[in-house]
């Protein structure tokens, strides 16, 4: 094996343990963030709420804390911890948007803040209404 | 048990987008995008309905749960409405989040400061 060689395996190596520790990280931060989730909903359910809403206040609660505790600053800390756990429920969406919001706003309300926020929430939102659109169109010509 | 459930499921949903993240140059907000998009089809062919009923918020809150609600809504109102359940039905399923989403994101950004510098 060649000094090279050795390199490449080496780097190849380290690169594989962190990957798998992320995810070990990532796994619990989701699950943790759905498991508080599912707080909420049994919350709501238990003050009668029927279980559509519930699931959907669950959401919006997700929403809320996040938005809070990235402006409170103390998100980031997840997201640093968690990092693919912290992005993929609601609350990646939620940070994603109110942490735009909140470094753009040296550049106003108007132009910097409201337009930053879409930076994130624009793909996501467009990306996904297009293909709603075209979900739709197939099951309205095939299935209907 | 629901609260493990939703644990599981919830993390075994991330842990794609951690891969994603380490073996690739993806950003976040393409994996965002992506999650979306995947959500809808999932919804579309049916394989996330069942994933959804049996894990609740272990399968909602995740953003491929966001694209399940679009394609829910939009086969909804497909059902209901006709033609114009297409265009219609996929952001009114998800008008509350995205509108909570948005209005909370600028109160926050009122009343706090940025904590990057």
């Amino acid at each position: 094996m060649t000094n090279k060689q050795y390199q490449e395996y080496a780097t190849k190596r380290s690169e594989t343990s962190p990957c798998i520790i992320n995810c070990i990280k990532a796994f619990i931060t989701g699950g943790l963030i759905c498991m508080i989730g599912e707080a909420f909903k049994q919350l709501y359910l238990y003050l009668n709420i029927d279980s559509d809403t519930s699931l959907l206040f669950a959401s919006l609660s997700i929403i809320l804390l996040t938005a809070i505790s990235t402006g409170l600053g103390f998100f980031d800390k997840i997201a640093r911890f968690g990092k693919g756990g912290a992005l993929v429920p609601i609350s990646g969406f939620a940070n994603a948007i109110t942490s735009e919001a909140i470094e753009s706003k040296s550049e106003g309300l108007i132009t910097g803040v409201a337009t930053k926020m879409f930076t994130i929430a624009g793909p996501v939102i467009i990306y996904g209404i297009t293909a709603s659109i075209i979900y739709g169109l197939f099951y309205y010509i095939f299935i209907m | 048990m629901n609260y493990l459930i939703s644990f599981l499921i919830g993390g075994l949903l991330c842990i794609p987008a951690q891969i994603l993240l380490d073996k690739t140059k993806l950003t976040n907000a393409r994996i965002l995008t992506l999650y979306v998009v995947v959500g809808v089809i999932l919804g579309g062919i049916g394989v996330y309905k069942p994933i959804a009923d049996f894990a609740s918020t272990g399968a909602t809150i995740p953003l491929t749960g966001f694209g399940y609600t679009l394609s829910k809504g939009v086969k909804e109102a497909v059902e209901s409405e006709g033609f114009i359940g297409i265009i219609k039905g996929g952001l009114i399923a998800t008008s509350t989040g995205i509108s909570f989403t948005l209005f909370v994101a600028l109160l926050t950004s009122l009343f706090c400061k940025s904590h990057t510098k």
